[in-house]
């Protein structure tokens, strides 16, 4: 076991394509955290909504997206719509899978980090003479925004492992290419050793990126 | 001038003004006391109409605060507020802090909001702390700071809603000359207090609250030193 020989042309063969699927990994991960976080937007202010209907969507949404395998979400997205008629390529099907499963949890965020902040600083501002929308823009959000850096930093690193999912439905992002590339060489250990090298590349200059960011903007 | 007059306001079930009249003048300074939960604080709240009243008609330089047609973030700009909590916003400097409304709301200039924070800061105390953080100053700086903040609005009139009731009792002096400098510079002042010498050495009036309405009022070294009514001798003997 311990004199496995390693043999890695066939990964420096297959580099490019490689490179290629992180690229499908990462614009899925970008992708479906731009949009998710403009419907968390939405969701987390009509979970604060005095009507029902908006209400029970809202937390059914948060629910299913938080409580159930994304690996089912992703079935019910591909496979499930089918029964309407209406077939997503594996593409479509993962990207709205992964955007369902983050707005359900970055509504949760959304919703704590404006909890966070005191309301007395909305009653201050106001009392300064400032607009309901200078109040939120200038004060309100600044804080919440700090408050739901960290958690929002973490859900875009979910998003992107979790896009491995795809490779059950044949999209050939990250963990697809890879499956399939070492199915054709035999070089499995390779391949998938190589595979985690871009993951956690992908993920360190995401952590590195967003604490460079963070020490700029949070000085306060 | 600020005119109030018959005013009532619920929360819910619980009538919290029960009808308050009080007339309030350029120049002078009126304290109102009283235990919690006479409606003191939400009468500074409707005045400046963060909060709403059922009836009745609040007038600040003859505009009626409560009319649909009033423009309450204009009406704000004549009106500064200072809470008991400090309301510092935490993610500006002392300098942005204070330059902030005038920057937005008044659309003044960079340049010209950065001398009003820098004057403001420096008339409170504060002009070594202009690019310190809320957070690394002392409660009482906080407060001075949100002082400076509403000053730099150039309001007429000043609300203070127990502003010293949050500091820890060595910081409690600090707020308080502020405020007597601004009685000295005749700025209009309603203070909610329990500064009970406070209130007997800089205002012109106290108004003791009892239950929902102004039990007694009058000029404060008499309301305070010499009260008529009973309520007012027994809530002045407790607190002094």
């Amino acid at each position: 076991m311990l004199n496995y020989r390693f043999q890695w042309r066939a990964v420096f063969k297959h580099l490019p394509d490689l490179v290629d699927a992180a690229f499908l990994t990462l614009q899925i991960t970008v992708l479906s955290v731009i949009i998710g976080l403009a419907i968390a937007v939405i969701l987390a202010v009509w979970r604060r909504s005095e009507n029902a209907w908006l209400f029970w969507l809202t937390a059914t949404w948060v629910a299913l997206a938080r409580n159930t395998p994304a690996l089912l979400q992703i079935y019910l997205f591909y496979f499930g719509l089918g029964a309407y008629g209406i077939h997503l390529s594996p593409y479509a099907a993962v990207l709205a899978a992964i955007t369902f499963n983050n707005a359900g949890y970055l509504t949760e965020i959304l919703r704590g980090g404006i909890d966070a902040v005191n309301p007395s600083q909305g009653r201050a501002a106001l009392g300064l003479g400032m607009t309901p929308l200078q109040v939120y823009a200038r004060v309100i959000f600044p804080q919440v925004f700090r408050a739901v850096f960290l958690p929002i930093t973490n859900q875009i690193i979910w998003a992107m492992l979790g896009t491995s999912l795809g490779m059950i439905i044949g999209l050939q992002e990250l963990t697809g290419m890879t499956t399939f590339l070492q199915s054709q060489t035999f070089r499995p250990f390779e391949f998938y050793l190589a595979a985690a090298l871009i993951y956690l590349v992908m993920v360190e200059t995401v952590l590195v990126c967003a604490r460079l960011y963070a020490r700029w903007a949070f000085r306060w | 001038m600020i005119k109030i007059e018959e005013v009532r306001k619920s929360f819910g079930n619980l009538e919290v003004l029960k009808g308050i009249d009080l007339t309030v003048d350029k120049g002078e300074v009126v304290c109102l006391i009283g235990g919690s939960g006479s409606g003191k604080s939400t009468l500074l709240m409707c005045i400046n109409a963060l909060e709403s009243i059922q009836s009745g008609r609040i007038e600040v330089d003859g505009i009626d605060v409560h009319a649909p047609s009033t423009d309450k973030n204009k009406l704000r700009r004549k009106l500064g507020i200072v809470f008991q909590q400090f309301n510092a916003f935490p993610h500006l400097t002392a300098r942005e802090n204070v330059a902030l409304a005038p920057r937005h709301v008044l659309g003044l200039p960079k340049s010209e909001t950065n001398q009003l924070a820098e004057h403001y800061l420096a008339h409170v105390g504060l002009g070594d702390k202009l690019d310190a953080y809320p957070t690394q100053l002392s409660g009482g700086q906080q407060q001075r700071l949100a002082i400076a903040r509403a000053l730099a609005m150039k309001p007429d009139y000043m609300l203070l809603d127990e502003v010293t009731s949050a500091l820890d009792p060595e910081l409690v002096g600090e707020v308080l000359d502020t405020l007597r400098l601004l009685a000295r510079e005749g700025m209009t002042m309603i203070a909610v207090t329990h500064e009970i010498p406070f209130a007997r050495e800089v205002a012109d009036r106290v108004a003791f609250f009892h239950d929902g309405v102004i039990h007694e009022i009058g000029p404060a070294r008499d309301l305070i030193s010499s009260p008529q009514r009973t309520r007012t001798r027994d809530f002045l003997g407790k607190i002094l």
